[in-house]
């Protein structure tokens, strides 16, 4: 029992740092039609800028809680900024193209960013240590249980970003906008909404809430590399599409169902099948439920 | 040239490439014959996703995966089945007799579990469908990793060198004329049906559901037997030869060369494979190119997208070009 537990634990914080990622993917959706590919590097870029300027930042406000919060917010700032570049450059010459260009562009960005994180005077295809941003203690233990003070860092950081978000879709104007451009792209410009600054905006907070995932990550898995986006974003992309994708709240829950999904696999099962249940999953939902558990069913139009 | 004849002239033709290929083979170092290889290998790969992407406009992204299939079964049969119904083989005639079996061998595996991702492809499409095909290359790599008479993610090792580029050349020209007598075919028209307007399609009776398994069947098929090829060809195989990239490289050569245009394809195929390695050696400002040859690899994937999404050779009719050509001698006369 007790080790159930502390997988749900375990499942539920991994499931956390999921959520902020397929938060991105699915905002993405929700207003271009579209599955960005890139966004899983976009991630693994917020866990390098935390890991450059972690040591800028610590020279003059020391180590503690106040640093973590800076080298949080610069990673969240800085991935913002590309994910609007990268929208920018790449997605919005193609605004009007078949979907399949778009993919395949996405891809590519995808690409490009591992490849030149690799080159050596970049990132280098080494792994590096991830800087302890808070010391690792534990908040609880006992009885077979145990509750790191990382894992709390996570869970509240997470619910706090996904209530901010919360706010704003639902309570202002540019939320309202965004909500109104997920409807309907062309009737929203009619209606006299600048899509392209809109677009851009998601863009930056999808981004934005990858950079923070990348740091909640790095806290807990300190090895990074130029390809540590590849499979949480993959991951994070299925549970966009588990909870339905372009549907906020289904993406919330879709992660923590695949984190904890993928802890149970890994604790009763066998630790080398923790990513292939994930796609299982995705095929399974894909193939009797391609809408997602709270998605809503679309029929096609001639 | 009579129409019908032309298609088994050029098959004719490709034979007889293959032939002067395998005459020339032992002439060269074995770094220019391993490139030479890859080439006619990345052909088969690009060519049969080609009917998958190209010609039945179904976003596939996990041909690495029909590949790894084909390889473990090709490499499981010469390696373990072979020796039992044909004795020892290596070195005397009967060893292509072993490669061609160990090829059917994996390739109609490869074809069985192609039904399996087909049956998918019918009820999603576009990005959708490329995570679907994404996920299950991932899968089948994580389940023959986990198979320890496989190898696990060592893989299986000492399999014997029967590929040679007779072999290799034959096969891309058995791909090539099939698949082009397939789509210019009547029945074949189905394919270019699906890709254009599935709905239209389907209302004027095509079987969509039928067309579209038989892309990834046949796409499966001939993967696999590239997957053959390559591992008699490496000696080696392991899973993580198999991953997303692989995937992602073949789907480039079918891009660059323009979906739905074979000998675009072919092209691509070849520069693709060819062009990272010349790049190998550059040097430029005293910096050495190897070291950021893929980044611009991929920059140039999303300048093509942006510049020219058809591909190269993508919408350009040759036989058109040919008549224009003619048309204005006969204006100018």
């Amino acid at each position: 029992m007790e080790e159930f537990l502390q997988q749900v634990i375990n499942g539920l914080s991994l499931g956390a740092i999921y959520a902020l990622i397929a938060l991105g993917y699915t905002m993405i959706y929700g207003v271009l039609r579209f599955i960005n590919f890139a966004h899983g590097d976009v991630f693994m870029v917020g866990a390098y800028i935390g890991f450059f300027i972690y040591p800028l930042l610590s020279e003059s406000l020391g180590t503690g809680y106040l640093t973590a919060f800076a080298v949080l917010l610069a990673a969240m700032l800085g991935c913002g900024l590309l994910g609007v570049t990268i929208e920018f450059l790449a997605y919005r010459p193609l605004r009007n193209r078949p979907k399949l260009t778009v993919l395949i562009t996405a891809i590519g960005v995808s690409l490009f960013l591992e490849y030149t994180g690799q080159i050596d005077f970049v990132f280098g295809a080494d792994y590096k240590t991830y800087p302890t941003l808070v010391e690792r203690s534990a908040v609880f233990s006992g009885s077979g249980l145990s509750l790191g003070s990382d894992q709390v860092i996570v869970f509240v950081v997470a619910i706090v970003l996904m209530l901010l978000l919360r706010v704003l879709v639902m309570k202002t104007k540019i939320g309202i906008a965004m909500r109104a451009l997920s409807m309907n792209l062309s009737a929203a410009s009619l209606m006299g909404i600048n899509t392209n600054r809109v677009i851009s905006f998601t863009f930056f907070i999808g981004s934005a809430l990858a950079g923070a995932g990348a740091t909640l990550y790095a806290m807990s898995y300190p090895k990074i590399n130029p390809l540590m986006g590849v499979l949480p974003g993959l991951k994070a992309f299925v549970a966009a599409v588990l909870g339905g994708i372009g549907n906020i709240p289904g993406a919330v829950f879709g992660s923590f169902f695949i984190g904890t999904a993928e802890t149970m696999t890994a604790g009763y099962i066998s630790p080398t099948f923790r990513d292939a249940i994930v796609f299982g999953i995705l095929i399974l939902i894909l193939i009797f439920k391609p809408s997602g558990l709270l998605g809503k069913g679309g029929v096609e139009k001639v | 040239m009579n129409k019908v004849a032309r298609p088994y002239l050029f098959l004719l033709l490709g034979i007889i490439i293959a032939f002067g290929l395998s005459a020339w083979a032992d002439g060269i170092n074995p770094y220019d014959q391993r490139i030479v290889m890859s080439i006619g290998i990345n052909m088969i790969l690009a060519a049969s996703l080609n009917l998958i992407n190209g010609f039945t406009g179904q976003f596939s992204l996990g041909h690495a995966g029909f590949m790894s299939i084909g390889a473990y079964g090709a490499a499981i049969f010469t390696t373990m089945i072979a020796p039992g119904m044909l004795g020892e083989v290596a070195g005397t005639g009967m060893q292509d007799v072993a490669l061609f079996m160990g090829l059917l061998f994996g390739g109609i595996i490869s074809a069985l579990i192609g039904v399996l991702v087909g049956i998918p492809s019918l009820r999603l499409k576009g990005d959708y469908l490329a995570i679907v095909t994404l996920g299950f290359g991932e899968i089948i790599r994580v389940i023959i990793q986990n198979i320890p008479s496989l190898g696990g993610s060592l893989g299986i090792a000492n399999i014997p060198r029967y590929t040679t580029f007779f072999w290799v050349f034959f096969i891309v020209a058995i791909v090539v004329f099939f698949i082009q007598q397939l789509t210019k075919s009547t029945y074949g028209q189905g394919f270019l049906a699906v890709r254009d307007d599935e709905i239209a399609a389907e209302a004027m009776g095509v079987n969509t559901t039928r067309y579209k398994v038989e892309a990834f069947v046949i796409g499966a098929f001939f993967a696999g037997v590239a997957g053959g090829l390559y591992g008699h060809y490496n000696e080696l195989i392991r899973p993580a030869d198999f991953d997303f990239l692989k995937s992602v490289e073949i789907i480039v050569m079918v891009i660059l060369g323009g979906m739905g245009s074979t000998y675009g394809v072919l092209f691509a195929a070849a520069l693709l494979t060819y062009v990272p390695e010349f790049l190998r050696g550059f040097e430029l400002f005293g910096v050495k190119f190897d070291s950021f040859r893929m980044s611009i690899y991929s920059l140039i994937l999303i300048i093509l997208m942006l510049t020219r999404p058809q591909g190269l050779f993508g919408g350009i009719n040759f036989k058109k070009l040919m008549k224009v050509g003619r048309k204005s001698v006969v204006g100018n006369q």
